[in-house]
């Protein structure tokens, strides 16, 4: 008898966890989001049908971009090479002050509450700015030109990298911190030999990721000005040359397809 | 002694461990210098003239200008302020967001490799499109469809909605790869046939994590459609990129103001529904 009512508990509980038992609950989420999508599509005017209606113009759009102008890559190269320059800058820039940034965030190098906050929240509003708007308005600041896609990309870096290395010092094994500090290290000291060798790989890895994003970033960024390919994307769009753009994008394609690969074999020997 | 003090200390795992040795000291090395030597060129290639900074007194009026935001332009009902292009925005993302949920959703099943043992090809293939439709950026989707649809919201939508199948598509076959086969193999064991298998062993199991994944690109799409109206694809972009290009500092303070807000909240509402989901 005492067994009974663990008995029948177990396969209640198994019953409540199946799809059926919340079937009232699903349809109301279901509902909702169906209210949501018509809500959206009237507000945004889309409709599915203009989209396949005008199929032909995408189809023109795609057969010029199957004649891609081949000699044109003899004036592709530079910029190219500036958008690679952009990104490992930038890149380096924002790791450089995302680091020590990081450390602040957290509770290793400082024991004051109020600035672990401050640093979190500077880090989560630097996030949320979208990194062509970001090099708009840099590019507003500083002029046209190369610079203005670096401090894009570093500021960039600086959000997604900070979030990233902080998220990793917050769960870092705990021991060696203790061992340091029974020994008298202070707390400088401590994020340098104690937590540091630690989130050394997985910072690397992280430098890694942020390029990739970086890369793809970096070719869009010239549209509002900042340098590198998106430059010629935005001047061969506005002459229509879709056979330049064609290739702009194809070498995009490539950059950002062996970028990937290379960082991506990198990130698994880290591993 | 720098090196044996990492490495008692990393407390990394024996396989970490073999695959460091099996690169080598000197492999190391070699290719840290490797890194170092090509930021160093980029560092000192870089054409730092080329660029015509604002001048101070400029500068100190552009920043009193932003710290006193256009408040006149949250909402004044003329259907371009603040709040109207906002809520366009969050449309365009979410429903591109549900567009590519919607397609990624069997296309996962296409693309995961451990439900076609018996025919790799298929899976390679599948992964293939994915691959390609994420390697464009969503820019040039959005200048494609405001050709296709006409300037507006509507290209915003589809462009963030194929570029998004893209990354739906790999992180949802991804997870069913890795997901837990034993509810699915032991209905096998008693005769459930495909369909019963993937509605009842595999599609229970996947659902909170698709979702989560869905909003966590609900998330990403919004920053995205902030960005579209660049190429008039809709959405918030547009109207800053004219106040920053015509220098009206105080609506592109507001206009700031709104996105990181909206994003924020959105961050954390998305946070707070995948923690229940998962």
């Amino acid at each position: 008898m005492s067994g009974s009512p663990i008995q029948r508990s177990a396969p209640r509980r198994a019953l409540s966890q199946t799809v059926h038992r919340h079937l009232w609950r699903n349809l109301a989420t279901f509902a909702l989001i169906v209210v949501c999508v018509l809500g959206a599509s009237s507000v945004t005017g889309t409709s599915l049908i203009d989209a396949f209606e005008n199929a032909d113009q995408a189809a023109d759009f795609f057969s010029n971009l199957l004649h891609p102008d081949w000699p044109y890559f003899a004036k592709l190269w530079i910029p190219l090479l500036q958008t690679i320059r952009m990104s490992v800058v930038g890149t380096v820039l924002g790791l450089v002050f995302a680091i020590p940034f990081a450390f602040l965030c957290t509770r290793i190098v400082t024991s004051n509450r109020a600035l672990t906050a401050a640093s979190r929240i500077i880090m989560d509003i630097v996030r949320t700015i979208p990194n062509l708007l970001l090099a708009a308005l840099i590019v507003a600041f500083v002029g046209i030109g190369q610079v203005s896609g670096i401090l894009t990309i570093a500021i960039f870096t600086f959000g997604v990298v900070g979030q990233l290395v902080y998220q990793t010092i917050d769960t870092v094994d705990p021991g060696p911190l203790e061992a340091a500090h029974s020994v008298g290290a202070n707390r400088t000291q401590t994020a340098v030999w104690a937590v540091a060798p630690q989130v050394r790989d997985d910072i690397a890895s992280y430098a890694l990721y942020a390029f990739e994003i970086n890369i793809r970033a970096s070719v869009v960024l010239g549209y509002v000005g900042a340098g590198g390919l998106g430059v010629l994307l935005n001047s061969s769009l506005s002459l229509q040359r879709y056979d330049r753009v064609s290739l702009v994008i194809l070498t995009v394609l490539v950059l950002v397809v062996a970028v990937d690969w290379l960082s991506g074999s990198i990130r698994r020997r880290l591993r | 002694m720098n090196n044996e003090i990492q490495h008692t200390s990393t407390l990394s795992g024996p396989s970490s461990r073999r695959s460091k040795n099996a690169v080598g000291v000197w492999g190391q090395r070699i290719s840290i210098a490797l890194v170092a030597l090509i930021v160093v060129a980029c560092f000192a290639t870089v054409d730092y003239g080329d660029k015509a900074p604002m001048s101070w007194p400029t500068l100190t009026h552009t920043f009193s200008q932003l710290l006193r935001p256009d408040w006149g332009y949250v909402y004044d009902g003329s259907g371009e302020d603040l709040v109207s292009l906002m809520l366009q925005t969050i449309c365009i993302a979410f429903l591109s967001m549900i567009i590519a949920t919607v397609l990624a959703f069997p296309w996962s099943f296409i693309s995961a490799s451990t439900l076609w043992p018996h025919m790799p090809a298929i899976p390679v293939a599948a992964k293939f499109v994915t691959d390609i439709l994420r390697a464009f950026p969503e820019l040039v989707y959005a200048i494609v469809f405001v050709k296709v649809v006409g300037p507006g919201p509507a290209a915003g939508v589809l462009a963030l909605g194929v570029h998004q199948i893209g990354m739906l598509g790999k992180l949802y076959a991804e997870s069913i790869e890795s997901m837990d086969t034993g509810p699915a193999e032991a209905m096998e064991s008693v005769g459930a046939n495909f369909w019963k298998t993937t509605l009842f062993g595999r599609i229970p199991l996947l659902a909170p994590i698709f979702a989560s994944l869905s909003l966590n690109h609900f998330e990403i799409a919004v920053r995205s459609a902030a960005t579209l109206g660049l190429v008039g694809a809709g959405g918030i972009g547009a109207p800053l990129i004219f106040a920053i290009q015509s220098r009206q500092w105080n609506r592109v303070s507001i206009l700031l103001l709104g996105i990181i807000v909206v994003v924020a909240a959105i961050d954390a509402g998305t946070g707070w529904l995948r923690k229940k989901l998962l």
